[in-house]
């Protein structure tokens, strides 16, 4: 089957964005396909490569990062959701002239159309950390 | 899957929540995808008309709300119980909605085939 997943939370707010980690890590061990990641509201936060962790705790935009790479997995950040939040690469750095980028280097981001066009071609779309 | 249901629990205001279920809805409208909304819990204050959140800094989501018939977003379907637990009426919300029982709450859940908890 092909599944969409759509993070809402914070790694450090909500257990949620781990969840979700671990959730598609079943799937592509069970033979399903990831159509997309999309990062929503908070969930944007999972993509900030400059949140570090103590070296003895989970690092979660590492492990995405890790993830999105190993299968190679189209991931996509709600571009709204992220500037308002300052998850930013370096267009939009360049766009409002402000210093230092920190999207993960294997995401994209990208507008909600993105979302609807990924859950039109999914057969299930899972939710993680929504309705709060 | 091409039919959404947008589902809200939140408050107008005090989180981002409300602005960015609506911001859903309307990218699935805009998209020509059907979508319906549905409004529980303290979601349903988002409704009530002449807010004025200037005064927290908060830009007024009416305008969001006002531009959903206009992209087809005509299904905001509200939580009758919710409503009633808070003293609202559906004719005193600034758009018209239709309110559901636990019953219809359950055919909406199974009618739609992407259900998004914002």
């Amino acid at each position: 089957m092909k599944f969409t997943l759509l993070i809402q939370s914070a790694p450090i707010d909500s257990q949620s964005s781990a969840t979700a980690l671990r959730f598609a890590r079943a799937l592509l061990s069970k033979g399903h396909e990831i159509e997309r990641l999309f990062f929503y509201r908070s969930g944007v936060q999972s993509a900030n490569r400059l949140a570090l962790a103590p070296q003895d705790e989970t690092n979660l935009p590492a492990d995405w990062q890790q993830l999105i790479s190993e299968f190679e997995l189209d991931a996509v950040v709600c571009i709204a959701a992220a500037i308002r939040r300052g998850v930013v690469n370096a267009t939009e750095t360049a766009r409002y002239g402000v210093e230092g980028d920190n999207l993960l280097e294997n995401a994209e981001l990208s507008g909600l159309g993105q979302l609807v066009a990924a859950c039109a071609a999914s057969d299930r779309v899972v939710t993680f950390g929504g309705g709060a | 899957m091409n039919s959404f249901l947008i589902i809200s629990r939140a408050a107008p205001y005090g989180s981002a929540a409300a602005r960015e279920a609506l911001e859903l809805a309307l990218a699935c409208a805009l998209f020509d995808r059907e979508v319906a909304l549905l409004l529980l819990d303290d979601a349903v204050y988002q409704l009530l008309p002449e807010h004025s959140p200037a005064g927290i800094g908060q830009k007024n989501l009416a305008a969001m709300q006002q531009s959903l018939p206009l992209y087809d977003v005509e299904k905001i379907y509200v939580c009758q119980s919710s409503l009633e637990a808070r003293g609202l009426r559906p004719e005193a919300l600034a758009l018209p909605v239709t309110p559901v029982d636990p019953q219809s709450l359950k055919a909406l859940l199974r009618e739609h085939e992407a259900i998004i908890n914002v």
